[in-house]
């Protein structure tokens, strides 16, 4: 299995108290609330705890795309890939991902990733996002045409990877006279595309299709959600006459590493609840603007947020629902080792830094994580596609 | 009231109908299609006749329904259509909005029109965010009296589901950006050569009071009328006042 240390980016300097003023850390939460001076070192702290991880061996590192939000500050995750492209080595460098429906230019976004590509000599991942709701607040683009300009944009992007330009862009939400790349991609014949998803039966099956098998990650959900993505990716890939390799399945997911149980969750537990109950604090409203999603997966996306989020998430329901692993590096090794076997998946995504989380837990959860857990991960292949070699071969 | 169902260029759009005497035709706004006590008031001096626009209802969103416009377009054929003629046009909010864009492009077959706080033009005072706000939100920014309000929340709850998200994506198709309005909309206004009569509630928190002034000063022959003490929900809150309001109007009105 292969390890990536994502980073959200969040001003961890928020005062919590908003909550008692505003309801949501998104879109409508007055920017009074960021001071500069510690936005210019948390920015230097984040981009630090990237690199470290370059050093200490992960095989990735990931930055994403949010707007107008204390939850992260990327809205331009490009910016932070090409400082990485600079100051890394060998990890690879994980976008995940570019919001495609939000750009009126999606040709840009070709561009872009090309040259990060030729900059980290060949190490970036792209993923391709919607982005959350929230964001057609902040970008005024219209909800109701979000999967159209999605699509539009993934074959508008492709074609300009691969195909030779000048060629003539004709859809419906994006017209171009001349697309024409230059510089075409370094990776042949494009940069590997992952899709990060909290689990839509469209998006799953989506990347499955045998044309693309695309890398399907699952962002933060509870296990059973995840293993359920996992379970209709494979059986998208049997239904299309392929078996999908584990590599093809990622899953991402908050992680916390300290010398004993007790002291995991006393020390994460401030910050993996303000994560949820504060930082990620969106009204239903804002989360699911309408047409964003199909009426059926609104429906049952209105009842599953009910469900999990009618009271405040705590450590223990987030331990127990699986949105969190958490505690001594044996107990972490071991239920990674399990989820691996139960889930399949051939990426973790360790989310080590969320929140509040402060310098000095974070560099002790990155320095644990990769010397008495990351290693067994590596290791062990249960997760692992069998090497398959042809007779004779 | 009865329903029924009419065939325009291939959509089957559902229509409401009550009353005798000549044709008035009411664009609904954005909380979709429902026989509002201002379509029972004006239904006992004309044919009231109330289409479901495209897309809301139990409809789907049509390829071609890009914005308010190609809404006017599609509504000029279906009066050619149905041969309808010599029209009063209401349209409150949303369905305002509809009929001055119609009016915009053609009022060959129309005589008079009541735009019952109509979106469309924007002033300097935001509209009610009617996509961010909750439902419960929604419906206390909707009237003047609080009690009316408790009882939209009561009825919002018995909604069908299915048609509230349905309505709320039709109406995000037509109106998300440009928020609930079309700024070209005012440079156009001057070609409404029939009368037009602006109806809005003083507390209007959707679409603010200001917003009839390039209506006013744009279209030839437009007058105001104004209500005290209501709010967006005019042709719940004053259905009566409204209603009367408007047919007198329409009586008198000549094109």
């Amino acid at each position: 299995m292969k390890v990536f240390f994502f980073h959200l980016m969040p001003y961890g300097a928020l005062d919590l108290s908003y909550a008692e003023r505003h309801d949501s850390a998104w879109v409508t939460l007055p920017n009074s609330y960021f001071d500069p001076k510690i936005g210019q070192e948390l920015y230097r702290r984040y981009i630090g705890e990237l690199e470290l991880a370059d050093q200490l061996g992960f095989d990735g590192i990931c930055v994403n795309e949010h707007h107008q939000t204390a939850y992260g500050l990327m809205p331009a995750p490009n910016l932070i890939a090409a400082v990485l492209a600079r100051t890394t080595q060998r990890a690879r460098i994980a976008i995940l991902g570019r919001a495609l429906p939000l750009v009126s230019n999606p040709v840009a976004i070709a561009e872009e990733f090309a040259m990060l590509d030729h900059l980290s000599g060949g190490r970036i991942i792209t993923g391709f996002v919607r982005g959350i709701g929230s964001e057609y607040f902040a970008s005024a683009v219209n909800p109701t045409h979000s999967h159209g300009r999605f699509y539009e944009a993934h074959e508008l992007i492709l074609r300009a990877w691969t195909e030779v330009g000048p060629f003539r862009f004709q859809g419906r939400h994006y017209q171009f006279e001349y697309v024409n790349l230059w510089p075409r991609p370094l990776q042949q014949p494009h940069p590997p595309v992952w899709l990060p998803s909290q689990g839509s039966s469209e998006t799953v099956e989506w990347a499955a299709a045998a044309e693309r098998k695309y890398t399907y990650l699952q962002t933060f959900s509870p296990i059973k959600a995840a293993k359920k993505a996992f379970d209709l990716y494979r059986h998208v890939a049997e239904r299309q006459g392929y078996t999908s390799d584990p590599s093809q399945l990622g899953w991402a997911v908050p992680i916390y590493v300290a010398e004993t149980d007790e002291i995991a969750r006393r020390e994460l537990q401030p910050h993996i609840e303000a994560f949820f109950n504060k930082f990620l604090r969106l009204p239903l409203d804002m989360r699911l603007p309408p047409g964003y999603s199909s009426i059926a997966s609104t429906k049952s996306l209105i009842e599953a947020k009910f469900a999990l989020r009618a009271n405040a998430m705590t450590i223990d329901s987030l331990l127990e629902l699986g949105m969190v692993v958490a505690g001594s590096p044996a107990t972490v090794r071991d239920r990674l080792l399990a989820l691996q076997q139960e889930l399949g998946i051939g990426h973790l995504i360790a989310m080590l830094q969320v929140a509040t989380l402060p310098a000095e837990l974070t560099e002790k959860n990155l320095r644990l994580f990769a010397s008495e857990v990351m290693p067994f991960l590596r290791n062990d292949m249960a997760g692992d596609s069998p090497p398959v070699t042809a007779a004779g071969a | 009231m009865r329903e029924s169902i009419a065939e325009v260029r291939g959509q089957r759009l559902r229509v409401m109908e009550a009353g005798e005497g000549p044709t008035l035709l009411f664009f609904h706004g954005s909380s979709g299609l429902s026989w509002t006590p201002v379509l029972e008031f004006l239904s006992r001096d004309w044919r009231v006749v109330a289409p479901e626009h495209p897309g809301f209802g139990r409809s789907q969103i049509p390829d071609w329904m890009m914005g308010v416009g190609d809404l006017a377009f599609f509504y000029l054929d279906m009066l050619e259509a149905l041969e309808l003629r010599d029209l009063n046009v209401v349209g409150h909010s949303l369905g305002g909005w509809i009929a001055a864009e119609i009016a915009i492009r053609n009022t060959a077959r129309l005589n008079a029109m009541a735009l019952l706080a109509p979106a469309g033009v924007a002033s300097d005072v935001p509209f009610g965010d009617i996509f961010l706000w909750s439902p419960e939100v929604n419906a206390q920014h909707q009237f003047y009296d609080p009690a009316l309000a408790e009882q939209r929340v009561k009825a919002q709850a018995a909604l069908d589901l299915d048609v509230v998200l349905q309505n709320r994506a039709a109406v995000a198709r037509l109106a998300w950006s440009p928020r609930l309005h079309n700024p070209q909309l005012p440079y156009w206004l001057h070609r409404i050569d029939i009368p037009t009569l602006l109806v809005w509630g003083e507390n209007d928190e959707v679409i603010p009071p200001a917003c009839h002034e390039a209506f006013l000063r744009e279209i030839p022959r437009a007058e105001l009328f104004t209500l005290p003490k209501t709010g967006h929900a005019l042709q719940i809150e004053h259905a009566d006042h409204a209603a009367k309001r408007v047919t007198a109007f329409f009586r008198d009105a000549r094109r």
